[in-house]
């Protein structure tokens, strides 16, 4: 199989100690704040209700969002943000090339109808990339499919098979394949709990996809020169 | 008996009309000869007045002025009592102490419209140098003729930057002029429901109103105040058609439904029937007692000209480049003229350029009139934006 053609980048730090506060946001945002170098441009695709892009704020971080509902946009310009109503789908298209620094897709590529155009397009208007998203290889998933024979919820991902917006559910080992088909270059990859804690670093690839429940990835576009 | 007369004689004695045009009840800046205003249509404007009103205090450094721009129909008059009619400010939703544009803290300044008929020079003006009311005599101007005529205003003030522009409708399209023309001038942006040009659909329904005002024979071909004449009728006609487009067909029925007026059934005849056309031929009768026919015509007219991107070779995204104002737009999910998608290409267009924009998509059956209107989310995203930047420019924030 043509899978771990991509060796795991080794210099995934663990979040440095939290400073006051860091404990009021979710594991996995402090990880992607964690990978921005500060005084960035950042576009945040489905920014919810802004919690990551105030995290980024406070880092002295340029942050731009993107939000399908509009409550959520709502909220997040009621917190002074720069927030637009906006489709990953089909308004990433109207950025330029290169206009930020970064484009986070934070557990949002599962909920996209072309993952790949998307992802695409991440690494087009951005220099680096960092997606995050729920692992549909996590254990837990596997035994309610395996063992119960139903589709698989869990406490993140409480929605039933018919009312969920995820409709294109991938496992970390699906991800890393499509960013091989595509010409990415992974620059860093942790794999994340159930609580969002960082998974040991030196874990196999089959650990992380079993055992992380998200996967949170920086890429870049893999050099140019050496494809063939 | 059949009552024809769609909107009644307005009771303005003639010597009234007109009287705010020249001699306004508020703060008056004049332009002599030597400070002409160059117009799009090429001609240079000399002597003009703008007339504008002012509410809170400029702070020390002159940080703290928010110019806002009023649309079609408005004047200066955005938070006191109206001068002619008497009713309280138009957006004091928005303006006043404590609420989003706070006047205990900001210096806010709105001026009339060049063109308009509250004091700011227009048709209903009188022409110095003829002596006579300008009427059809007044040159055609446009959205960025206005808007040049306010930054001449603000320099008069002695204001460099503003620390927000705001307007909805053509007051927003005069807000996007404001970034175009004078980026630096402007700290931040709050545009709403409006866009960077007029549609088609629009401009039918300009023209309609147009017509309407000059099919009535008391318009005189524009001379109706030498004529002692005024085409109250057509007036109010445009008035009725538009306020139509100020709403939406779910807050008309919510209003009004099907309720007959003061009556329990048909009286088979054209008489107002129903409560809306008791309500429509209202709006227009209302209208015409404050409004200058020529002046509705010469403002449609600017509306209809607007077209930001035409000025960028264009490409709308070229005249907002790395501009550092900090921009929110909205709309309103009923609003039929200016619809959200229109606000989207603006966004896309902001995006595009690099600039830092927020834009909001607000829930409510109540049109493009929902600008005017007590709206909380609207009011309390205008409110988180403009501390968000009152911050960043060192303002005082609310409860600070």
């Amino acid at each position: 199989m043509a899978f771990p053609q991509q060796t795991l980048p080794l210099n995934s730090a663990v979040a440095t100690p939290a400073p006051r506060g860091t404990q009021d946001y979710r594991g996995d945002h402090l990880l992607v704040a964690e990978m921005i170098k500060p005084g960035s441009k950042v576009l945040d695709v489905g920014c919810g209700d802004g919690d990551l892009l105030q995290l980024l704020e406070s880092r002295g971080i340029d942050g731009r969002g993107i939000e399908l509902s509009r409550e959520g946009v709502n909220r997040c310009v009621g917190k002074g943000l720069a927030v637009v109503q906006g489709d990953a789908d089909t308004d990433l298209i109207n950025y330029p090339d290169d206009a930020f620094d970064y484009v986070i897709l934070s557990q949002t590529l599962q909920a996209t109808r072309q993952p790949r155009v998307v992802l695409e397009n991440l690494l087009r208007i951005g220099r680096s990339a960092i997606v995050s998203f729920p692992n549909f290889g996590f254990w837990k998933m596997r035994v309610q499919l395996l063992v119960g024979g139903r589709m698989p919820r869990t406490e993140n991902l409480p929605a039933t098979w018919y009312d969920t917006p995820n409709i294109h559910f991938c496992t970390i080992k699906d991800f890393v394949v499509l960013c091989d088909e595509i010409n990415v270059k992974m620059e860093r990859a942790v794999a994340l709990d159930l609580y969002g804690r960082p998974l040991r670093l030196n874990a196999p690839w089959w650990f992380w996809n079993m055992f992380g429940e998200q996967g949170v990835f920086l890429l870049s576009r893999a050099n140019k020169s050496a494809q063939p | 008996m059949v009552n024809v007369e769609l909107v009644k004689s307005p009771v303005v004695r003639p010597d009234e009309r007109g009287h705010e045009a020249d001699h306004p009840t508020s703060l008056v800046a004049g332009f002599g000869m030597d400070q002409p205003l160059r117009l799009d249509c090429g001609i240079d404007l000399a002597p003009f007045q703008i007339a504008y009103q002012t509410y809170g205090t400029l702070n020390a450094d002159k940080s703290n002025a928010i110019l806002v721009c009023h649309a079609l129909t408005g004047d200066q008059h955005v938070a006191n009592p109206h001068p002619v009619t008497g009713k309280p400010g138009w957006w004091q939703t928005l303006v006043g102490p404590g609420k989003a544009l706070d006047t205990d803290r900001y210096f806010i300044i709105c001026s009339n419209v060049l063109g308009g008929c509250m004091g700011s020079t227009g048709p209903a003006s009188t022409n110095a140098a003829t002596g006579k009311i300008w009427g059809l005599d007044f040159p055609v101007i446009t959205i960025p003729d206005m808007v040049r005529a306010q930054a001449m205003l603000i320099d008069r003030l002695g204001i460099g930057q503003l620390f927000c522009v705001v307007g909805g409708s053509m007051g927003g399209m005069q807000t996007l002029q404001w970034t175009a023309a004078y980026p630096e001038r402007v700290f931040s942006a709050l545009a709403v429901a409006c866009s960077t040009r007029h549609s088609a659909q629009n401009i039918a329904f300009h023209e309609l109103g147009r017509q309407a005002v000059m099919a009535d024979p008391d318009w005189r071909g524009g001379r109706y105040f030498e004529e002692g004449t005024h085409p109250h009728r057509g007036l109010g006609v445009a008035r009725m058609a538009a306020h139509i487009t100020y709403l939406s067909d779910a807050a008309l029925h919510r209003k009004f439904g099907r309720r007959m007026q003061d009556r329990e059934l048909p009286t088979f005849s054209f008489d107002a029937d129903f409560q809306v056309e008791s309500y429509l031929r209202y709006q227009g009768s209302s209208f015409v007692e404050r409004f200058d026919a020529n002046s509705y015509l010469y403002l449609t007219r600017a509306m209809d000209y607007f077209d930001i991107a035409a000025d960028h070779n264009g490409k709308l995204s070229e005249a907002f480049r790395d501009t550092q104002t900090r921009f929110c737009l909205m709309s309103f999910t009923s609003d039929w003229l200016f619809p959200t998608a229109e606000s989207r290409d603006v966004v896309h267009a902001l995006n595009a350029g690099g600039v830092r924009v927020s834009f909001a998509e607000i829930e409510t059956d109540k049109g493009h009139d929902a600008f005017l209107l007590d709206v909380p989310e609207f009011l309390d995203i205008a409110d988180a934006f403009l501390n968000s930047a009152a911050s960043v420019r060192g303002l005082p924030v609310t409860g600070a």
